[in-house]
C-alpha cells in the first residue's frame, strides 16, 4: 500500500515526547481558520510513500530518536486510516515508539472494527480539541465537534494515553467560559496525561500567501504566552470542579 | 636530569611528571577530581569583578565610537618584553598582563609583514613610525617578503584569483597551541634546564635539518629567560612552579600572554586548561585557603583578559572573518582513554563566566562532547547554550582515538596532543571554482584569465556528468599539487623570519607536525555534481565562450537530507581530494591533513566564486563548512546532521565543522504552558484529600 505524505521532518522535538521523525501527511477536510499547514489540506497529492520506505527514512536518523519514536501529522493521517494503520502496525512491531496527531474529525463512532485495530497499535494519541462548543466549532473549523469527542471517549475506553492540544486564539478561543468547558469534559477522559496549550501564532501565514490564499484571520494578533497559560489555569480548574461534582455525586 | 619533589607540589600525587619529564597528561590522570554534580554550588560575579567589567564594558563603547580600534602602538615593535605592566584597575585585577602597557592599545607587530602591519595601522588612522619601516624594510626581511620571494608566478595568481585562500603570509599563521600549563607546574627555571639538556643532546652531524633544531632550540630557551622576565615585570617570580589556585592560573597566563605578544596568528588558542587549573583549586579548597567566591573569581579575572587579547588588522582581514576573531579557543571536559569523564567543577566555573560576564565569542569555549559525559553536565551545557548561544561543541569520542585524551583544538577544529603536536596552518582551496576551472579549461569565470592549466573545457550545451567528473579529476590533480607547494613556501619562509619561539619552547623537542589544508565549497560541488547527474544543466556561455552561468532543469538530490545519492558524492570529493594531497612532498615532513571548515569566511569565497552547477548565482556566498546549501536541507536536522556525519574523519582530520542554528522553541516544549505529567486519577485523589 502507498500513502500520500506531503513531508517528513527529522528531528521533531514538540510532537510528543522525546525527540521524533514527522511524518506529515497530506490531505485534510478540515478547514480550521487558524492553520499553519495549509499547504496540507489538498487531497490526493503529495508524494507517493511505502511504509517500509518510511521506516528506512527512520532508521536513517534513528540513532539521534532518544526517548522518540515516530508521530504522524498533516494534514489529517486518519484520512489515509489504512496506511497509518500498516505503518504503526510495522512500526510497533520493531518496537517503536508510535503517536498519532489528529484531529479526530474523521472518526465514525458506528462503525468502529478499523479504529479498534489502529489502538492496538498507538502508543499515544495527540488530539486536537478546536473548540469545545459545536457551534463555534463549526464556524471555527467546518465542522461539528461530535466525532472528535466521541473519539476522544473511545480512545479513553480503550485505554490509549492521550495528550490534549488546544490552540488558544484571541477573540476565539480564549473565553473563560469555553475554556472552563473544556476542562469539564476532559474529567472524563481516564487516560489523558497531558494537557497542551498552544498560544497562537502567526507563523503560517506566510504559507498562505505563497498558496495565494486569503488569511481567514487576518491581523488577529498573536497569543501572549501568559495569556496562554492563563488559558491552562481556566482549563484545570474546570477539570477539577467536574471531578469534585462527580466525588460529591458518587 | 635529577628531578626534586617542588614544595609547591605538595599534597600532588608523584608520577612520572614530577619524578621523570614533563608529562601534563599524567599530573592531571593522577590529580584531577571527577565531579558529577550539577551548577548549584557556583558563584556569582564579586564587586571586583563587576567594576572592572563596567569598565571594559565602557572602553569597549568606546573602541566602537572611534570606528573600532581605540589605540595602536606605531614605534614600539612587540615582543615578550617590549612593555611595562599594564592594567584596567590594579587594585582590583586578581589576574593581570595586558599585551602592551595599557588594554585596548593594540600592539605592533611586523615580524609576519611589515606592509600588513603598515595597513592596519593606515586604515585606523596611524602611522608607523618611519625608522621601524625602514629597519623591517632594508634591514630585517619579513615573513611576507620571504614568501613572495620564492612564490611562482602560478602561485601569486592562483592568489589572486582566490582559487587559493586565505594564505598566512602576511601575518602569524597561528593555529600552535603552547603548553602554557607547564609555566605553572614546572616553572620556567625548570623549562629552561630542561631545553638545555635537549639542546645538549641533539644530533651535532650539521646537516640543515640539525642545524635548524639547534638554532630553534636555543631560540626557545632565549624565549623563556624572556617569559621570566615578563612575570618580573608584573611583579611575580616565575621561575619556580606556581604554589596556589591564583599563582597557577597567573603563571599559565603568562605562557599565554608572551605567545600574543610575539604572534599575531590568525587563531591563538589556549588549549585545555580547566581541568588542570581545577587540581590547584581543588587543593586549596581542600586546604581551607580559598572560597568559591575566590575560585570563580580569581576565573572570570582570567577569563576577562582572554576576551580583551587584540590584534591589529585591515578592514580586508575584518571582512574575511566577520570582525577580528582571536580564535582563543579553550577546550573542556571530554573523556579520559580509562573511560572516566575529565569534567570538573572548574569546567563549570569556566562556563559560568558567560553568566558572571554575559556571553561573549572569546574566549571560544569548546566542550569536548561525548556521550559519557555525567548527565549533569550535559544537561548544564545545553542550559548554557540555550541561553548564550556561545558554546562550540566537538565529538570527543571521534578524536580521543587519534589524540588520546590530552589533545585540544586549535581554531574551531583543528586538534592536537597538546606541547606534543603542532599544525602547520593552511588556509583553503576553493574546490566548487575548481570545478568551474575543470568547465572551463582553467579560465578563471570572473577574470576571464588563464589561471590553471589549459586543459580541453567542456564543450557541449549540456554538461555530461562522466565528462565534468573527469576533466573535474584532472583539474583538482592540478590544484592539489600547487596548493601543498605554496604552503610549502609559507612555512619555510614563517619558520625562517617569524618562529613562534615561546610557543615551541611549551613543547617537546620532537613534535609530530600536521600540515593542514582545507576545502571551501564542499555542499557547492556536492550539489553541483549531483545537478549534473540527476538533473539537466545546461551551460550559458558568454561571448568569448566561456561558461558563466548554469539553468537546472528537473530536480536533483540535494546535500543535507541524508540522501545517499548525494551524500557519497561528498564523501568522494573528500576522499578524492585528500589523496591528492598525500601525493606531494610536505614540509618539514608534515603528515598532511584536511579541514572542512570555514566558519565566516565562506561569504568572500562567495564572493568570489562565479555561478555554478547547482543554480547558486555568482557572489552568493558559500555555505560554512562541511553546512548544506542554505535552505536546502528540507528534512530536519537529524538529517542534516547525518549527511554531514558521512563525511570521513580519517580524510578530513584537521575537523569538519557544521554550523547549527535553532530557536530555543524548537528544541521541545515550554514548561510553563505544556503539562506533561497529568494524572487524572492523582488530580482526583489530591481533592479528595483536600475536602
Amino acid at each position: 500500500m502507498e500513502g500520500f505524505i506531503h513531508s517528513t521532518e527529522s528531528f521533531g522535538t514538540v510532537d510528543g515526547p522525546g525527540i521524533r521523525f514527522v511524518i506529515f501527511f497530506q490531505g485534510c477536510p478540515m478547514r480550521c481558520l487558524y492553520c499553519h499547514n495549509p499547504d496540507t489540506w489538498r487531497i490526493g497529492a503529495g508524494e507517493r510513500r511505502t511504509a517500509e520506505s518510511l521506516l528506512e527514512e527512520y532508521d536513517s536518523v534513528k540513532e539521534f530518536m532518544r526517548g522518540g519514536g515516530i508521530t504522524c501529522t498533516g494534514g489529517e493521517p486518519l484520512l489515509q486510516l489504512d496506511f497509518v494503520t500498516e505503518l504503526f502496525e510495522k512500526a510497533y512491531g520493531r518496537n517503536i515508539h508510535t503517536c498519532l496527531d489528529t484531529s479526530g474529525i474523521v472518526f465514525t463512532p458506528d462503525d468502529t472494527e478499523k479504529f479498534e485495530r489502529l489502538c492496538g497499535v498507538t502508543d499515544l494519541v495527540m488530539l486536537d480539541i478546536k473548540h469545545i462548543d459545536r457551534e463555534k466549532h463549526k464556524k471555527l473549523t467546518g465542522h461539528y465537534n461530535d466525532n472528535i469527542l466521541a473519539f476522544a471517549k473511545f480512545l479513553s475506553d480503550r485505554g490509549v494515553p492521550i495528550w490534549i492540544r488546544h490552540v488558544v486564539v484571541p477573540g476565539i478561543t480564549d473565553r473563560d467560559e469555553f475554556l472552563f468547558r473544556l476542562g469539564e469534559f476532559l474529567a472524563e477522559l481516564k487516560t489523558l496525561k497531558a494537557l497542551d496549550v498552544l498560544p497562537y501564532h502567526t507563523m503560517g501565514k506566510v504559507k498562505y500567501e505563497q498558496l495565494g490564499i486569503e488569511y481567514p484571520l487576518g491581523d488577529t494578533p498573536p497569543l501572549e504566552k501568559c495569556e496562554a497559560v492563563r488559558a491552562r489555569d481556566v482549563i484545570m480548574r474546570g477539570l477539577k470542579s467536574e471531578l469534585l461534582k462527580r466525588k460529591n455525586k458518587g | 636530569m635529577e628531578r626534586q619533589f617542588y614544595e609547591e607540589w605538595e599534597g600532588f600525587k608523584p608520577g612520572r611528571w614530577s619524578s621523570t619529564s614533563i608529562n601534563l597528561r599524567d599530573f592531571i590522570q593522577k590529580n584531577f577530581t571527577p565531579y558529577d554534580g550539577d551548577e548549584s554550588f557556583l558563584a556569582g560575579p564579586t564587586e571586583a569583578t563587576n567594576k572592572l567589567w563596567e569598565q571594559v564594558m565602557e572602553l569597549s563603547k568606546q573602541e566602537r565610537e572611534a570606528g573600532g580600534v581605540l589605540d595602536m602602538d606605531t614605534k614600539i615593535v612587540s615582543t615578550i618584553t617590549s612593555h611595562g605592566p599594564g592594567y584596567l584597575n590594579k587594585d582590583l585585577e586578581k589576574i593581570v598582563g595586558f599585551q602592551t602597557d595599557k588594554p585596548f592599545k593594540r600592539s605592533l607587530q611586523p615580524f609576519g609583514g611589515i606592509r600588513m602591519a603598515m595597513n592596519a595601522c593606515e586604515q585606523n588612522g596611524y602611522t608607523v613610525d618611519p625608522e621601524v619601516v625602514k629597519i623591517f624594510t632594508d634591514y630585517r626581511k619579513t615573513h611576507n617578503q620571504g614568501v613572495f620571494d620564492a612564490y611562482t608566478p602560478e602561485m601569486k595568481l592562483a592568489r589572486h584569483a582566490a582559487i587559493i585562500t586565505g594564505l598566512p603570509d602576511a601575518y602569524g599563521r597561528g593555529r600552535i597551541i603552547g603548553d602554557y600549563r607547564r609555566v605553572a607546574l614546572y616553572g620556567i627555571d625548570y623549562l629552561i634546564e630542561d631545553k638545555k639538556e635537549q639542546l645538549a643532546t641533539s644530533l651535532v652531524r650539521m646537516t640543515s635539518k640539525n642545524i635548524r633544531l639547534r638554532e630553534e632550540l636555543a631560540e626557545q630557551i632565549r624565549a623563556l629567560g624572556d617569559l621570566k622576565k615578563l612575570g618580573e615585570i608584573y611583579g611575580y617570580d616565575i621561575s619556580r612552579p606556581a604554589k596556589n589556585a591564583k599563582e597557577a592560573i597567573q603563571w599559565l597566563y603568562f605562557g599565554y600572554l608572551a605567545a600574543v605578544k610575539e604572534q599575531n596568528g590568525a587563531a591563538m588558542s589556549l588549549g585545555r586548561t580547566s581541568t588542570f587549573i581545577d587540581i590547584y583549586i581543588q587543593r586549596d579548597i581542600e586546604r581551607g585557603i580559598l572560597t568559591e567566591e575566590e575560585a570563580q573569581e580569581y576565573i572570570d579575572h582570567f577569563i576577562m583578559k582572554l576576551r580583551l587579547v587584540k590584534f591589529a588588522r585591515t578592514p580586508e582581514y575584518n571582512a574575511l572573518f566577520s570582525g577580528d576573531p582571536t580564535w582563543v579557543t579553550e577546550s573542556i571536559g571530554g573523556v579520559s582513554i580509562d573511560g572516566v569523564p575529565m569534567v570538573t567543577k572548574t569546567s563549570f566555573r569556566y562556563l559560568n563566566t558567560l553568566n558572571n560576564l554575559g556571553p561573549a565569542p572569546e574566549p571560544n569555549l569548546t566542550v569536548l562532547w561525548s556521550t559519557k559525559l555525567p548527565t549533569n553536565f550535559k544537561r548544564f551545557c545545553a542550559k548554557m547554550s540555550i541561553k548564550t548561544s556561545a558554546i562550540q561543541y566537538e565529538n570527543d569520542d571521534l578524536m580521543r582515538v587519534t589524540h588520546g585524551d590530552d589533545y585540544a583544538i586549535a581554531c574551531c577544529v583543528s586538534s592536537m596532543r597538546i606541547g606534543k603536536e603542532m599544525q602547520f596552518f593552511g588556509a583553503r582551496a576553493n574546490l566548487a571554482k575548481c570545478l568551474l576551472y575543470a568547465i572551463n579549461g582553467g579560465v578563471d569565470e570572473r577574470l576571464k584569465i588563464q589561471v590553471g592549466p589549459k586543459y580541453r573545457p567542456v564543450t557541449g550545451d549540456y554538461l555530461d556528468y562522466d565528462d565534468v567528473m573527469s576533466k573535474y579529476d584532472d583539474m583538482m590533480e592540478w590544484l592539489a599539487g600547487l596548493y601543498v607547494n605554496t604552503l610549502n613556501v609559507i612555512h619555510y619562509m614563517h619558520d625562517k623570519y617569524c618562529y613562534e619561539k615561546v610557543q615551541m619552547a611549551l613543547h617537546d623537542r620532537d613534535v609530530k607536525r600536521y600540515f593542514a589544508t582545507g576545502i571551501a565549497g564542499l555542499s557547492v560541488v556536492a550539489d553541483s555534481l549531483s545537478a549534473i547527474k540527476y538533473a539537466k544543466v545546461k551551460c550559458i556561455r558568454d561571448e568569448d565562450g566561456i561558461v558563466t552561468d548554469y539553468e537546472v532543469e528537473g530536480d536533483f538530490p540535494k546535500y543535507g537530507n541524508n540522501d545517499d545519492r548525494v551524500d557519497k558524492i561528498a564523501v568522494n570529493i573528500v576522499r578524492s581530494f585528500m589523496d591528492k594531497i598525500r601525493k606531494h612532498h610536505t614540509y618539514r615532513d608534515g603528515v598532511p591533513t584536511m579541514s572542512i571548515l570555514t566558519i565566516t569566511s565562506n561569504v568572500v569565497y562567495g564572493k568570489k566564486t562565479g555561478s555554478t552547477p547547482d543554480g547558486r548565482k555568482i557572489g552568493v556566498p558559500l555555505a560554512p563548512g562541511a553546512n548544506p546549501m542554505h535552505g536546502r536541507d528540507t528534512h530536519g536536522a537529524a538529517a542534516s546532521l547525518s549527511s554531514v556525519a558521512k563525511l570521513p574523519f580519517r580524510h578530513a582530520q584537521d575537523g569538519i565543522s557544521n554550523t547549527f542554528s535553532i530557536i530555543p522553541d524548537a528544541l521541545g516544549k515550554d514548561d510553563q504552558v505544556f503539562m506533561g505529567d497529568l494524572d487524572i486519577e492523582s488530580i482526583a485523589k489530591e481533592l479528595n484529600d483536600g475536602v
